[in-house]
Order: C-alpha cells, then sequence, then structure tokens
C-alpha cells in the first residue's frame, strides 16, 4: 500500500493541510498539523507570482521569500518532515517554473529523495504534462491534478489521464480561501467525477470551518484547507503551532466524524 | 497572405500552441475550458469573412489605417548611412500599435458573447486602448494596473476613467505590470463565465500569443508593401523594441520567409545588463509565467526578477514566446538599449524630423543610430515608431533634470 491508500482507506474521509514552506517555523507548524489529526500533508513553494492564490497564501509566499527561502531549503524540509513522520503523505504544491528550473529529472530525484509522494503543479495543464509528468511517474511520485467547476464530462478524461494520488476538485472557479462554494455544487461534481475514477477526491479552495469541511466530507474522499492555517501563521508567526494544532483538531473531528 | 512555404519561419505555432520549446498553455485548470473555446472561436474567425471585413472596416476609419511609411531625410543625413523609414504607428488612433489588437480582440470577445472585459496594464497604453474600444462597443471595462504605475502614469488612468473604465490599483508585489497581469488572471479565473480577458502583447496562453501577432501583422503586411511601392524593393533591416514584443512581432512576421530582409528586436537593457534592466533574452533563461514557456529574468531558483526600464511598456521580466524561438532559430538578432541610450534616441528624433516618439520606439531608434552608419547609403532600413512620445514627456523631462 502506498501512503495515499493508507491515508485514503476505507470509510474514513481525510483530512489534507496546506501551508507555505518556509513561512514561519515550518517544522513546528507541520508537526502541530499532524499531532492535530491532518492525514495527507501540502506543502507549498513559494514563488514570487502566485497567480491561482488569494491574499493569504500570497502574503504567505511574500514573507516566504523575504525570509530567504531557496528552493534547497524547502527539499530539507519536507526531507526533515520524512524522518519525523514516515506514514504521512506528503504533497508539493506550487508552480511550474520553480519546479523545472533545473529540469523535470532534477526535481523529480530530489523530490523523491526528500520522501515527498505527490505533486501539484497548479499552472502545468494536462496538455502539458510532458514538462513535468513523466519525470515524476518515473521516480513514483503521483501527479495530482485538479479539476474544476469547468471542466466538463468531454475534458475530464483529459484531466485524469496520468494522475494518481488523488484527485484534487477545487469547489470554485475563482482564486484560494476567498468564496466558499454551494454545498449541493460540491456534491453534484464529486459524484460526476466519481463515475469517471477510483482515485479519491478531495475538495478543497474556501474551505476554512469544520461544519463546511464536515458537510464536504460526507460527501468528499478529503477536504483541503489551507488559507485559514496560513492566516493563523501571520497572525502568530512563531507562536502559529497551538492554534494551528488547535483548529487541526477541530476540523479532524469534523471530517473524520462526518459518515458516522 | 503570401503562400506559405513548406519550411516557413511562418507557419507557428503547432497545433498545441507550440513554437518550438516555446508557447504553450501554462494555466490553472479552470481556465483552460476557456482557452480551448478561444482557441476554437479563433479559428473559425479566422475563416470568417465577415469577421475579417468588420476589423478592416475598423482599422480603416476607426484607427486610421494605413498609417504612413516615411522616409526620414534628415535623420538619414545625420547618421550618413543607410536609408531610414519609419513605419508611423504613432499616428494611430490612441496613438500607439496597441488599438490594432484590442480592435481584434474585442470582436472576438462579442463573437463569443462575452459581456465583460478586462486587461492588465503597465504604462496605461494598451488600458486605454482597450478601454477605447470598450466603449465604442460599450462593454464594461476593468483595467488591472500595478498601484506604482497608477501613481507615474496619472494621465493615462485619467484618460481610461474618463473612457469609462474601472481602474483597479493591484498592490501585491512590486505593485508593476507583472503584479497587475497576476491580478487579472486571479479575476478571470473567478469571472470566467461572462468575461473576456484582452491580452495587450503577444503573449500568455496560446492561443494569445497567435492572434496578437496576426492582429498586429497588419504593420507588417501595410509595410511590405509601402516599400515595395516606394522604394521598389524589399528593405534591409527591420529594427523594433520589444516589451512583450507585439510591435515587433507585427513588423517582422511578414517578413519571415523573405530571406534577405533581416530583423533587429531591440530590448531594454534599463540601467545596463550587469545592473537592473528588462532584456529576457540577454539576460534570461527559459522558464513558465503567465501560461507560456519563454525567456523570462529570472534566479536560480525560479523566482522571477523584477525588472526595470525608463519605459514602462517595456518593464516586463518576460517576452512574447515567438520571440523566443526566433532567437533560437537565428531568424532574428536581438540587441539591447539602456535607459541613457533611449533617451538619447528620443532627442534625436524630435531634433531631426520634428517627431517625439514614445520612450519604447527611442530605443529601436537608438538601435538604428547604432546599425545605420555601418551600412552603405543605398540599404533600407525599417523601424517601427510604434507610440507617440506624449505619456512621456514627464518622465523625460525628469530623466533630463527638468522641472516642469
Amino acid at each position: 500500500m502506498t501512503r495515499f491508500q493508507t491515508a485514503f482507506a476505507a470509510n474514513r474521509p481525510a483530512l489534507v493541510c496546506f501551508i507555505t514552506a518556509g513561512d514561519g517555523d515550518t517544522a513546528a507548524n507541520l508537526d502541530a498539523l499532524v499531532e492535530g489529526g491532518a492525514d495527507v500533508i501540502e506543502l507549498g513553494m513559494p514563488f514570487t507570482d502566485p497567480m491561482a492564490d488569494g491574499p493569504a497564501i500570497q502574503a504567505a509566499n511574500l514573507r516566504s521569500l523575504g525570509a530567504g527561502t531557496k528552493t534547497a531549503d524547502v527539499l530539507r524540509m519536507a526531507t526533515d518532515f520524512r524522518e519525523r513522520h514516515p506514514t504521512i503523505p506528503l504533497v508539493l504544491m506550487g508552480y511550474a517554473n520553480p519546479m523545472v528550473r533545473r529540469g523535470p529529472e532534477w526535481f523529480a530525484d530530489a523530490a523523491a529523495s526528500a520522501g515527498v509522494d505527490g505533486v501539484i503543479c497548479v499552472d502545468l495543464a494536462p496538455e502539458e504534462d510532458i514538462d513535468l509528468g513523466p519525470a515524476l511517474r518515473a521516480k513514483g511520485i503521483s501527479p495530482i491534478r485538479l479539476a474544476t467547476p469547468t471542466t466538463d464530462a468531454a475534458r475530464l478524461p483529459t484531466v485524469l489521464d496520468g494522475s494518481s494520488g488523488f484527485l484534487y476538485y477545487v469547489s470554485v472557479a475563482g482564486i484560494t480561501g476567498k468564496q466558499e462554494a454551494a454545498l449541493e455544487s460540491i456534491e453534484e461534481n464529486v459524484a460526476r467525477i466519481r463515475q469517471s475514477t477510483d482515485l479519491p477526491i478531495v475538495v478543497g479552495f474556501g474551505v476554512r470551518r469544520p461544519d463546511q469541511a464536515e458537510a464536504i466530507a460526507r460527501v468528499a474522499d478529503g477536504v483541503v484547507v489551507g488559507s485559514a492555517f496560513v492566516d493563523l501563521i501571520g497572525e502568530h508567526g512563531n507562536h502559529a503551532p497551538q492554534f494551528l494544532k488547535e483548529l487541526t483538531t477541530s476540523l479532524a473531528n469534523a471530517v473524520h466524524g462526518a459518515r458516522k | 497572405m503570401t503562400e506559405q512555404k513548406p519550411n516557413s519561419f511562418r507557419n507557428q505555432p503547432d497545433e498545441r500552441g507550440h513554437f518550438g520549446q516555446f508557447g504553450g498553455r501554462y494555466v490553472a485548470e479552470t481556465l483552460m475550458p476557456l482557452i480551448l473555446d478561444l482557441e476554437r472561436e479563433y479559428t473559425a474567425a479566422k475563416k470568417d469573412p465577415a469577421f475579417k471585413a468588420e476589423f478592416d472596416d475598423l482599422l480603416a476609419h476607426y484607427v486610421g489605417r494605413p498609417s504612413p511609411m516615411y522616409f526620414a531625410p534628415r535623420l538619414t543625413e545625420e547618421l550618413g548611412g543607410a536609408q531610414v523609414w519609419f513605419k508611423r504607428d504613432e499616428l494611430n488612433h490612441t496613438g500607439a500599435h496597441k488599438i490594432n489588437n484590442c480592435v481584434g480582440q474585442i470582436l472576438l470577445a462579442i463573437r463569443m458573447g462575452k459581456t465583460r472585459i478586462i486587461a492588465e496594464t503597465g504604462a496605461g497604453q494598451h488600458g486605454v486602448a482597450t478601454a477605447t474600444v470598450c466603449a465604442r462597443f460599450g462593454l464594461p471595462c476593468t483595467i488591472f494596473m500595478g498601484a506604482t504605475d497608477v501613481a507615474r502614469q496619472a494621465p493615462n488612468v485619467f484618460r481610461m476613467k474618463l473612457l469609462g473604465a474601472e481602474v483597479v490599483p493591484v498592490t501585491s508585489g512590486a505593485a508593476t505590470l507583472k503584479d497587475a497581469m497576476n491580478e487579472a488572471l486571479r479575476h478571470w479565473v473567478a469571472n470566467v463565465h461572462d468575461t473576456f480577458y484582452i491580452i495587450g502583447t503577444a503573449a500568455g496562453p496560446h492561443p494569445y500569443p497567435e492572434l496578437v501577432r496576426d492582429f498586429q501583422s497588419v504593420i507588417g503586411k501595410e509595410a511590405r508593401e509601402q516599400l515595395l511601392e516606394r522604394t521598389g524593393r524589399l528593405p534591409d533591416l527591420l529594427v523594433a523594441a520589444i516589451g512583450g514584443g507585439s510591435n515587433a512581432i507585427g513588423l517582422f512576421h511578414p517578413f519571415l520567409d523573405d530571406a534577405d530582409v533581416k530583423m533587429l528586436g531591440v530590448e531594454a537593457a534599463g540601467h545596463g545588463l550587469d545592473k537592473q534592466h528588462a532584456a529576457s533574452l540577454a539576460g534570461g533563461f527559459p522558464g513558465i509565467l503567465h501560461g507560456n514557456k519563454t525567456y523570462l529574468l529570472q534566479d536560480e531558483d525560479g523566482q522571477i526578477a523584477e525588472a526595470h526600464s525608463i519605459s514602462a511598456g517595456l518593464d516586463y521580466p518576460g517576452i512574447g514566446p515567438e520571440h523566443a524561438w526566433l532567437k533560437e532559430t537565428g531568424r532574428v538578432e536581438y540587441t539591447s538599449i539602456t535607459d541613457m541610450e533611449a533617451l538619447e534616441g528620443f532627442k534625436l528624433l524630435c531634433r531631426t524630423e520634428g517627431i517625439i516618439p514614445a520612450l519604447e520606439p527611442s530605443h529601436a531608434i537608438a538601435a538604428v543610430a547604432k546599425v545605420a552608419p555601418t551600412m552603405p547609403k543605398d540599404a533600407i532600413i525599417c523601424a517601427n515608431l510604434c507610440g507617440r512620445g506624449d505619456k512621456d514627456i514627464f518622465t523625460v523631462a525628469e530623466a533630463l533634470g527638468v522641472e516642469m
């Protein structure tokens, strides 16, 4: 079993937690998320031009880069995380340019050595998969794709082809952390996508509160929360871990108990 | 149309939007279906005589085309070498070449049933051109502009507002053109159902680089006919300034298969190539940003650098993908001109020809001033005078230490 298969086992929805690498004390923040009950970690690679992100994660990117975070630092944080947490799936999420800068093989090799399980590249359309996908797959790393409300039935197979780990359903046509999607539309779209894939379907964008997370977890295999954590780090800096753990605990209880 | 040869430089991009290794469609999934729709619609529009007729009619009677082809006698005499000719796109309605593209894109937007227009702008020229066509067609228009640029380009901000556009100051990042483009993309992702994004240069995800080039190619088509008629032959050298590269590709493209016509693209070297500048080809590396793969100013981790040029229209850390490809194939030569050299070019044209150029083509003029003296007197250079200088007089005054 891969770490993903374990995390998405049986009838228990997973809590997927995102923070930006190099924003605050990343190791302590990640530990807090795991202690609070996170099932999957998405570690954001900072980028100067985060085009798909709202104000919260944009600010996190700037804080991280302002603190001098380099790609090598992100990979070291991933390596250290893997040593401390051997079973939690770790996903690197970010934009194409920092990932392909030294060549896709270099990145895939470095990510694999760091114990990374999956990569989400926000601005790499499936049509441009060759820039990263083959290198990741050769190293056993799952390219995780996004499906959105605009991904219609005709296009869905293109998105699914070559993706693995899980499918990330972006619940709103928009950027991270802003609007909240109607539950009805999420339910409908998840059901529609489920007819085309056996991959676990996680839902994200605009999910901040336990009640939202619980409602989504009734219909999806996982729920992603990002901006809410990133806001806590922005607010509390190095004192963020205790707040992250509190929020994760309440979210995890809501998500894990959603189908009971 | 010139007939396409099998080994043509003019049959790019491929069906996936690639110019060699450059170009492509690097956007968030939310935008992909829309980008594919746009491609389908543009393919259909190209074959539709009614679309072409409306475009041509607006260019003739609203924009004021064809723009003149002007022989510059005193500049030629002063430089003492090749004959210098200018394609006068600064005489277009709104004062720059940007309007050619905006007319084409708004017709596409209407064709696609979109009811709102957004655009990014740096100096404000593309913003003004977009606001202009939106007023002409009665569509609401939102322009994203870096807060830094809003402050230093106040006259253009006022023009856009007069034309009915909403101007949104963007405060993220360095608050300049790159950040305005990020914000326009964010807004577009959240409003894909009714919104058309009029991109201002021959860059962005496919099919933008192709369609912007096609709309701007009116410059080169006219220039080719005008020079043949006036001089009886093709020019020896074409020169154009490059930020994203839309005026340059518009001039170059119709000549790409004329093997004897050399071409020179002029990037902005800012304070110097060893300092802060905007010369992506000279000082950058291939990478992925704003929907396409192209040369970018970036560090070893792929973080995008802040560009600098005295010309706000050239102040961008990337370049259109077709230029990246033309550089790699060697078909077009690229050079760069510093802020100081551009100011000299600006003054030179004012003094010799009574034309106040924008700072963007001042870079092309400075390059002409370097190369013309090395060429024989019967050689012909055609440079694109892509914008007029009214908008830049405050910047130039400041650079020259003149109080206004």
